[in-house]
């Protein structure tokens, strides 16, 4: 089937399988910051946003996304290095591989809910899992990146 | 994960309905979470995501929630937070992460009639039909023993929005399958008692709510232990799963205590 998606404001006017995944899309198109996981929704690695909503493109169907507009890492980048930095600075992340998903669920938190609580921060990014950093760290990362109002 | 020959983004429930209708192996597609994780072998996926089936609408008492409403959207939305002391909020919270409840949908939850279903535990507390494009409407508990007949559920319309109410979930590690979840509610001497994920369907105890009645909390816990069935599964047996009910209710009664009247 013939769909029309945006991906970081550059529209791919494109023939789909029926049943491609939008993560197959998205990796087929070159944005390989999205990344395979469980692939069984339930460790927020493939993260991205549509229409600014920050969805589980793992269990998003390629054709629904038709007409609507996704962002990825990629697509916001810049804001992405600052916290990426701020992450690195605080010991929260180790061998990076949960990073994408949870980059794209942080800047999603900060657009959703300004200012908010540790307990808020903390269950919006429940569905973000990490094997390494034991989540401590990020917390802190997250909390100071958010505090201190980096752009 | 599934395979589909071909994909239909439906614009219009009749036409979703028929096609449906149309093979045997036709399925519709909702949130896609579930759905995603099963082999099936479908025809045509029928996409209903263009139907404006994800409004919720408040009206007095009352709250209609159309199919392809988020579970996100129950936590986020103000008519729901303020709908029975937010029960519906509350009871979602804990599923997955928010970019899952971000697709999930009201009506995939409700259809699936899982026995670890947070939502239908709270649904069941509170009055709750359930509106279908071909069998038309019913309420859920009838609708939770029918036999699954293909159909399109466009939307729930539950009733009990001044009921003063309390959901609590116990799992062994944030956003697991719950191991038990627990509803209460009351309005005036009205009290409504419902545990699932035990782990089968939830299902209310109407002695404890008999019980609850006149004031005898030990006695309604007792009948909750006595009067459910419980099973064992790999995340709890079912003496834990007994003794925890128990608990649960008791922990739902305070917290809906501690949440003052909204009637
Ligand atoms: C990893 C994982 C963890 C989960 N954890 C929990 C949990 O802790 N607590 C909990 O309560 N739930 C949990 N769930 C279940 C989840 O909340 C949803 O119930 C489930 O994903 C189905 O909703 P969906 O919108 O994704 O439906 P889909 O996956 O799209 O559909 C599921 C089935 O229902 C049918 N269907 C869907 N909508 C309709 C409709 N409107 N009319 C007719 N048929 C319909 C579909 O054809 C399909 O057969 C979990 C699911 C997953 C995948
Ligand atoms: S890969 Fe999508 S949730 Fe894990
Ligand atoms: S840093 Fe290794 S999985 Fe998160």
């Amino acid at each position: 089937m013939k769909v029309k998606i945006k991906v970081n404001g550059k529209l791919f006017d494109k023939h789909i399988p029926n049943d491609m995944m939008l993560i197959d899309f998205l990796r087929k198109y070159g944005f390989y910051s999205v990344k395979r996981g469980c692939e069984s929704s339930n460790c927020g690695l493939c993260t991205v946003w549509v229409d600014q909503k920050p969805v589980l493109s793992c269990s998003y169907p390629a054709a629904r996304a038709d007409g609507h507009e996704v962002t990825t890492l990629e697509g916001v980048l810049p804001e992405a290095e600052v916290f990426g930095r701020v992450m690195a600075s605080m010991g929260a992340e180790q061998c990076g591989f949960c990073s994408p998903g949870f980059v794209m669920a942080v800047l999603a938190l900060k657009r959703e809910i300004p200012n908010p609580t540790e307990e808020q921060a903390r269950e919006y990014l429940a569905g973000n899992l990490c094997r390494c950093s034991g989540y401590a760290s990020q917390m802190k990362a997250v909390m100071q990146y958010l505090k201190e109002g980096y752009q | 994960m599934f395979t589909a020959k071909t994909y239909l983004l439906a614009s219009s429930l009749e036409e979703a309905y028929d096609a449906l209708q149309k093979n045997k192996t036709n399925t519709l597609v909702a949130g896609c979470c579930w759905l995603k994780m099963t082999r099936k072998r479908i025809w045509t996926a029928v996409d209903i995501s263009r139907l404006g089936l994800d409004s919720i609408v408040p009206d007095g008492d009352t709250l209609q929630i159309g199919a392809m409403a988020s579970l996100h959207s129950l936590e986020t939305d103000p008519a729901v937070k303020g709908f029975a002391g937010g029960i519906l909020s509350e009871a979602v919270r804990r599923i997955v992460g928010v970019q899952f409840r971000n697709c999930a949908t009201v009506g995939g939850c409700v259809w699936m009639r899982a026995g670890f279903s947070d939502l239908l535990t709270a649904l069941l507390a509170l009055d709750t039909t359930v509106c279908l494009y071909h069998a038309g409407q019913m309420p859920l508990d009838e609708f939770l023993t029918s036999p699954v007949k293909k159909d399109i559920l466009t939307h729930i319309i539950v009733r009990g929005g001044q009921r003063r109410a309390a959901y609590v979930s116990m799992r062994l590690t944030e956003t697991d399958f719950p191991v038990l979840t627990a509803a209460v509610s009351l309005l005036g001497e009205d009290w409504r008692v419902v545990l699932g994920a035990r782990p089968g369907l939830a299902a209310r105890c109407e002695r404890a709510e008999n019980a609850l009645g006149t004031g005898d909390r030990d006695a309604a816990i007792q009948a909750v232990r006595d009067d459910l069935r419980y099973g064992g599964n790999l995340r709890a047996s079912e003496a834990y799963r007994r003794q925890v009910a128990g608990v649960l209710l008791a922990r739902a009664v305070e917290k809906l205590a501690g949440e003052g009247a909204a009637e």
